[in-house]
């Protein structure tokens, strides 16, 4: 099982087929105080760069963006009533949707973990 | 996510770029502390320190410190009929008891509002005006032009020192620290103490809703304050965000956002803090304005999603745009988005459906009375 990123701070973790995604935690720390959190529905089709999902905090709302194309199986509707927890756990417990991954190639133009914390490191 | 490309902080307070920026005594404490910081009015301020939302609960449960000496303050001193400067306030300064604070306006000659204050009767013949930071240079200004005599008025903005602790905790810490008296202080009342040592004015006021204090004292001694007070351990420090958050939730415009130069008192809802019995700057048009009926007015509603209004987005009722948002964030207090807005007063009637939108968000939102979170302190 191994997680990629993208340079947008979208992390999927791969097993298989299937994905989990979520936002990383330099995202949750950007974002602040998480407040809503708005999942797209089961069977939702979602391509690689185009906007999952929209993520509210106190200060402002963010689209996140999709790693891979893939279908969603599956969303975290815990994040519903609590949407904190995607700022206590944003790798974890704050998962954000299962995918079915439609297109593996993308996984070119993703990061290693390695390769985004230096990018992190880089940011202003 | 792109952080900041939606960003709602928006410029409505006029700032600065960042080379001009003030800052206040406590700076290098948020430093230390690890505070976000951000303009705000023209300083760098402390926006959060451990969390927007853990603040703005630690000051609903137990206690928390603001720095606001970026706030305006200006000395009055002198007769004060005799100066004419009661005809630039919205309300009379001659009937306010020593020891005692009036909340009100400097409207313009349209009377359109140049800021909200606060004005502290320290003496018969001394008063003591506390103004919003970013309007500031504009008030100290305004109320010059307007004096007559020669009376002294001193503006003593960024060489004073101004701390806010709230909290329902705030007056058994602050007793501790500066004796029993502050036990017996008055709702926006307030007495001279002296705490370190030092000449320091206590006032019972607040912009959270909850039981707090206002401590106006020597720069010199900001800091040792600042950390003594933070040494208790019901105490702990709060930013601008979380203070947004506690006054929204009260129903309380912000200078800036829900209040500007184009916004009367009377369409704001705040008609009594205006004493239309005497004569003063802008009379004539808000009584022009009461007799030719209201084209707008300021609005509370709650949506009905945990989704944030923010200022700007468009309010619409019955399918048409009756107006637009000027403050809105989520309440943690309610687990819903609240906002004001000013709205045609055919929709402002308790219970109208609403509908907030920008661009592909649209919220569910009715209208609701003010405040929106009931179960305060402040008046314990």
């Amino acid at each position: 099982m191994d997680t990629y990123f993208t340079r947008e701070h979208e992390w999927i973790r791969i097993n298989g087929t299937s994905g989990f995604v979520g936002i990383t935690g330099y995202a949750a720390e950007q974002l602040g105080d998480i407040t809503f959190v708005e999942l797209p529905k089961v069977g939702r089709e979602m391509r690689q760069g185009e906007i999952l999902c929209t993520i509210e905090s106190v200060k402002a709302a963010s689209d996140i963006y999709a790693p891979l194309s893939g279908t969603v199986m599956e969303v975290n509707a815990a994040l519903d009533f609590a949407p904190e927890i995607v700022n206590r756990s944003p790798e974890e417990e704050g998962w954000l949707v299962r995918v079915e991954i439609t297109e593996p190639e993308g996984l070119k133009s993703l990061l290693t973990r390695g390769e985004y914390d230096d990018y992190v490191r880089g940011l202003p | 996510m792109i952080p900041g490309a939606h960003t709602s902080l928006r410029n409505r307070t006029g700032d600065s770029p960042m080379e001009t920026l003030k800052t206040t005594s406590l700076l290098h404490e948020h430093q230390r502390l690890g505070a976000r910081m951000a303009p705000f009015g023209g300083w760098l301020m402390p926006i959060q320190y451990d969390g927007i939302l853990a603040e703005h609960r630690r000051c609903r449960e137990s206690a928390a410190l603001f720095d606001t000496c970026h706030m305006g303050r200006f000395l009055f001193a002198g007769d004060i009929a005799a100066s004419g400067i009661e005809r630039l306030f919205s309300f009379r300064l001659e009937t306010i008891a020593v020891g005692r604070c009036r909340y009100g306006f400097l409207l313009n000659e349209q009377g359109g509002i140049l800021d909200d204050l606060t004005v502290y009767r320290l003496a018969a013949d001394r008063l003591m005006m506390v103004v919003n930071a970013g309007p500031e240079k504009k008030d100290f200004a305004a109320i010059r032009a307007g004096l007559g005599g020669n009376p002294l008025f001193e503006d003593l903005t960024g060489h004073a020192g101004k701390l806010d602790l709230q909290g329902p905790h705030s007056r058994d810490v602050l007793a501790e620290l500066a004796g029993d008296e502050v036990k017996d202080i008055p709702f926006f009342g307030f007495r001279r103490m002296t705490i370190l040592g030092a000449e320091a004015i206590v006032s019972r006021t607040g912009y959270t809703g909850e039981l707090g204090y206002e401590i106006y004292l020597g720069d010199e001694r900001v800091v040792d304050l600042w950390r003594l007070l933070l040494e208790d351990g019901r105490v702990a420090p709060a930013g601008l965000g979380a203070r947004d958050l506690l006054r929204l939730e009260m129903g309380y415009s912000l200078y800036g956002s829900d209040l500007d130069e184009t916004t009367t008192p009377l369409e704001a809802g705040l008609d009594r803090f205006v004493d239309l019995t005497r004569d003063f700057r802008g009379k004539d048009a808000l009584i022009r304005q009461r007799t030719e009926g209201l084209s707008r007015v300021r609005t509370a509603f709650r949506v009905s999603s945990r989704r944030s209004p923010r200022h700007g987005y468009q309010i619409l009722c019955r399918g048409e745009t009756v107006g637009t948002v000027t403050s809105g964030a989520f309440s943690p207090m309610l687990g819903c988005g609240i906002g004001l807005g000013y709205v045609s007063p055919d929709c402002s009637q308790t219970g109208t459906h609403l509908e907030i939108r920008h661009e592909e968000i649209s919220l569910e939102a009715t209208v609701v009375e003010l405040p929106f979170y009931r179960d305060g302190t402040l008046k314990t």
